[in-house]
């Protein structure tokens, strides 16, 4: 529970830098607290609003945020198992269902210990991410975002999204071509656009090496 | 198409797809393939995501005071900064170099 707490407060506090960002890329204090209310999944969060910024659309940046939080259906798979809600309590778990709940959670060996690190983080976050999303979206309002250097801050929340996620060689290939394929495409489509293709040759990877991985092991099997 | 409507069209996409977690069968999720597509997808778009707060001017490319950013939000990171510091300095770093240049 300690765990819980701590990484609640601690995964909270980037709430700042979301509502300050959000209001930089043009978002209203409401919008973005709807955004951390009900979105409510950081990465997608810091997507949508990256992409308003750097003059995409709506349906961009919804496309964006849609492609990013796709994964928290495999954290809800995962969790239902372990954390089985009752019908009553689905609708919340589902909410809550986040990179760090679902990541905690994992880390537990009993189910009860899984249980308590599901729901006391989830709902930790979810408390300490609204209230520092209001808070940034104060400060928002009242700094220069050019004079500031919010737009330095965006780069640096993606660049710190992304360092932790490069686990091993395939990773830093895939963010190689993700980086690769934007650059080449963003004086050709309209801004925004870049960003969904980006992850769609990204899967396409993923889906290639994931086949050839399957076809190698099938091959030993037999 | 206001962005009240994408803020909360993306909002209720994003918890049906939570609950779809829930209620689809596990087995189709207990997919070496599909968690693979799904790191992968996250991990190119997160670099997408950089190049484009970094580079991009609407649909051009140019290089300012966000590749000192950049720059020190890479080093901040070597040196296990943790998040928040990470983009203080990023934001710091580029406000500064605008101050100076």
């Amino acid at each position: 529970m300690t765990a819980s707490l701590s990484l609640s407060f601690a995964t909270g506090l980037y709430g700042i830098s979301f509502g300050a960002l959000a209001l930089a890329a043009g978002l209203n204090t409401w919008q973005a607290m709807v955004l951390s209310l009900l979105m409510f999944t950081g990465g997608s969060q810091f997507a949508f609003i990256g992409v308003l910024a750097t003059g995409g659309t709506g349906a961009a940046a919804t496309g964006s945020a849609a492609l990013l939080f796709t994964r928290n259906a495999i954290y809800g798979a995962q969790m239902n198992l372990r954390v089985r809600p009752s019908a009553r309590s689905t609708l919340l778990a589902a909410h809550v269902t986040i990179d760090e709940s679902a990541g905690l959670a994992t880390l537990q060996d009993s189910p009860d210990q899984q249980r308590t690190a599901f729901w006391w983080t989830g709902i930790g976050v979810f408390v300490c991410w609204n209230a520092f999303t209001f808070v940034g979206t104060q400060l928002g309002e009242r700094v220069d975002p050019q004079a500031w250097g919010l737009d330095g801050a965006a780069v640096a929340a993606f660049v710190a999204l992304l360092w932790p996620r490069i686990k091993n060689r395939d990773h830093a290939a895939v963010a190689v071509l993700g980086a690769f394929v934007t650059l080449m495409l963003i004086p050709a489509v309209p801004a925004g656009v870049p960003i969904i293709l980006a992850a769609a040759v990204s899967a396409a990877a993923g889906w290639a090496l994931a086949s050839k991985h399957e076809s190698r092991n099938a091959g030993k099997a037999s | 198409m206001s962005m009240w409507f994408w803020v909360i069209l993306a909002s209720v996409l994003s918890l049906g797809v939570k609950l779809l977690g829930y209620l689809l069968p596990e087995s189709l999720f207990d997919n070496p393939k599909v968690v693979t597509m799904a790191n992968f997808v996250t991990i190119g778009m997160l670099a997408a995501l950089v190049v484009t707060n970094a580079f991009s001017t609407g649909q051009g490319l140019d290089v300012d005071a966000r590749l000192a950013a950049l720059v020190v939000a890479v080093i901040a990171l070597v040196m296990r900064a943790p998040f928040l510091v990470v983009i203080v300095l990023g934001a710091t770093a580029a406000a500064l170099v605008r101050l100076v240049c």
